[in-house]
């Protein structure tokens, strides 16, 4: 990107300064709600595997397996995307959110055949936090081995 | 009680998301990553296990809770194995999530087709 | 050569050409808006009985010549070109509808604002003497542009106030020589602007300034003032841009508050979950054809000038950091043949 003109960013500035802001309060309460509703559904899933008799460490992949299972039904269905136009974040951050952000391509660019729309483009928005966030733990665990070790 | 402390360790946990969302020019995608890197991060720090034990599925459904799982199955494996245990554990304890997300994901998306 | 031209950037038609009639069609959520009854067709399905949104776009197009004709009781033959364009990469959406036009084609890419880009075009070539009859149009689509520009149709995110709803529409004119009117009496060719905006999610910013420098140019090149028209009309800039745009015009000079309006405010109902308004080809093409067009015709309106604006950036460029490029053209509509022309 080149740099702006002083003209440029005297423009940017002005139309920025009245550009409408996202209604911040009713965000953060339908974001608060959803997701928080999301999680109690989640500690419901959890609570169940552990009365299975798994323990807590045990309990957590089946817990997420199950609200992926939900969220990209849900997104299967055409209703995922209505939630997050109410919850916003509130069903974006929640891993039945990363469902949805898996589903949603896939049937998107089912058009485009299975091999290089569906297996291709499943990953374009969950892709970037698979790298990043396995990328983390690993310098989280290089670092980890270096003190402990 | 546990019901209470999930939704509300979950739904604080969203709405910083959406703070950043709404404040920020960052796009959900760049959220996303955020969080779930601050929650590796987090994680190896230990602080996230608290978390965890107090916030129980409202910790570990949101996103930072994946990046938990993952700097957790290292710091498990790198106990176990040692050096390749930095490798070995990324997937360690999330392997159920990500292969179920793709699993799942190509079967919805087999069934179901796009409503727009 | 000199007769044709005023000022800079200005083009006033000679033997004007006369619309002979228009058509459209439109998506669900537009057959639900405030412009509902004024449309020739409204398709209830997204796919439109296609396998794929981008065939339910060209099917749109095509079908809105076909009744264009129909209406102007013409066939293919009496057609020397068309002119249209699209949003879709390389134009898919207007080309292969043309596949089944046998017109010699012109695909057109001015993002939004290719609908006056084809009039001023098509009007000269009806002018020039090189066309004695040509159709132009444009077309959009909210999912096919969706999935292009912005996120997967599913995805659950929440959309800034600024962001803009692609209209689904397909808006299409015949202009001939020697018709009965309305008649395209001038046009403005815009030039590219670019005043930093690098959020594809706000374009109606990014646009603003290049309508007002049309605008501008318009009436300094005729001499004009705003009162020349009835109603003056951006394409998209939807309620974020037309804001701006009518204080940029206050600051050059121009009140136009009085009598501006803009067809992606118009075209949805002001709660339809639709952001700041409509945008895209479709847009200003649809609302021009089927409520500008017959205001014109009934003697409701004298004089009309029609601005589409088009943010011209795409998926690789923005992602690339880039600032969005915008441009605008200008076509004065009227409804008397002008005094002193031709």
């Amino acid at each position: 990107m080149g740099k702006l003109t002083r003209e440029q960013e005297v423009y940017k500035r002005w139309a920025n300064a009245r550009k409408p802001r996202p209604p911040l309060v009713r965000n953060l309460i339908a974001a608060f709600l959803v997701g928080g509703l999301i999680c109690t559904i989640g500690q419901f899933v959890l609570n169940y595997f552990l009365s299975l008799g798994m323990d807590t460490k045990e309990a957590g992949g089946p817990t997420a397996a199950v609200m992926i299972f939900l969220g990209a039904l849900l997104t299967g269905l055409g209703i995922y995307d209505r939630i997050g136009k109410f919850a916003g974040a509130g069903s974006v951050i929640p891993i039945t959110g990363f469902a949805n952000s898996i589903v949603a391509p896939a049937l998107e660019f089912k058009r485009e055949g299975y091999v290089m729309g569906v297996g291709a483009r499943m990953f374009n928005i969950a892709g970037p936090v698979l790298v990043y966030g396995m990328a983390t733990s690993w310098l989280v665990g290089l670092v980890y081995w270096l003190i402990h070790k | 009680m546990d019901y209470l402390l999930a939704f509300l360790v979950g739904g604080t946990i969203c709405a910083l998301g959406q703070l950043l969302m709404d404040l920020t020019p960052l796009t959900p995608a760049h959220v996303l990553v955020l969080f779930v890197c601050t929650g590796a991060i987090l994680s190896g720090l230990g602080i996230y296990e608290a978390i965890v034990e107090f916030g129980g599925a409202g910790a570990t459904i949101p996103l930072p809770g994946f990046g938990h799982t993952l700097t957790s199955g290292v710091i498990q494996e790198i106990e176990a194995r040692g050096f390749w245990g930095i490798f070995s554990g990324v997937l360690e304890n999330a392997s159920v999530g990500v292969v179920a997300a793709v699993v799942v994901g190509l079967f919805i998306s087999l069934i179901f087709n796009p409503k727009g | 050569m000199a007769e044709k031209r005023v000022g800079r950037n200005t083009i006033i038609f000679s033997q004007c050409p006369s619309f002979v009639a228009t058509a459209t069609t439109v998506g669900k959520k537009e057959g639900e808006g405030p412009l509902a009854k004024y449309f020739d067709q409204v398709i209830q399905d997204p796919l439109y009985g296609e396998s794929t949104w981008e065939k339910a776009e060209s099917k749109m197009l095509l079908e809105a010549v076909q009744k264009v004709l129909q209406k102007a009781n013409y066939t293919f033959d009496q057609i020397h070109f068309m002119f249209s364009g699209d949003l879709l990469n390389q134009l898919t959406a207007s080309s292969f509808a043309a596949r089944e036009i046998p017109v010699p084609f012109y695909g057109l890419f001015g993002a939004c604002s290719t609908f006056t880009e084809g009039l001023a075009l098509g009007g000269m070539a009806v002018d020039g003497g090189f066309a004695q009859r040509v159709l132009v149009g444009a077309s959009s689509h909210y999912q096919t542009a969706e999935r292009q520009f912005r996120y997967p149709t599913e995805l659950g995110v929440q959309k800034p106030p600024t962001a803009q709803r692609t209209v689904t529409a397909a808006g299409v004119v015949i202009l001939e020589q020697g018709g009965p009117g309305p008649y395209l009496t001038a046009a403005t060719i815009g030039r590219v602007i670019d005043m930093g905006i690098n959020d594809p999610m706000d374009m109606g910013s990014a646009m603003a300034p290049a309508a007002v420098h049309t605008i501008v140019q318009h009436f300094q090149d005729t001499g004009r003032k705003p009162d020349y028209y009835d109603v003056i009309v951006t394409g998209d800039l939807a309620s974020v841009g037309k804001n701006l745009a009518e204080d940029l015009l206050k600051k050059e000079g121009y009140d136009v508050t009085d009598r501006y309006t803009d067809c992606g405010i118009l075209i949805y109902k002001p709660d339809a979950d639709t952001q700041a308004g409509g945008s895209g080809c479709g847009c200003s093409a649809a609302v021009f054809c089927s409520y500008f067009y017959p205001l014109l015709q009934e003697g409701k309106y004298q004089r009309i000038l029609l601005v589409s604006t088009g943010a011209l950036m795409s998926p690789t460029s923005y992602q690339q950091g880039e600032t969005i490029p915008a441009i605008a053209h200008a076509v004065a509509v009227e409804r008397d043949y002008p005094d002193g022309v031709g």
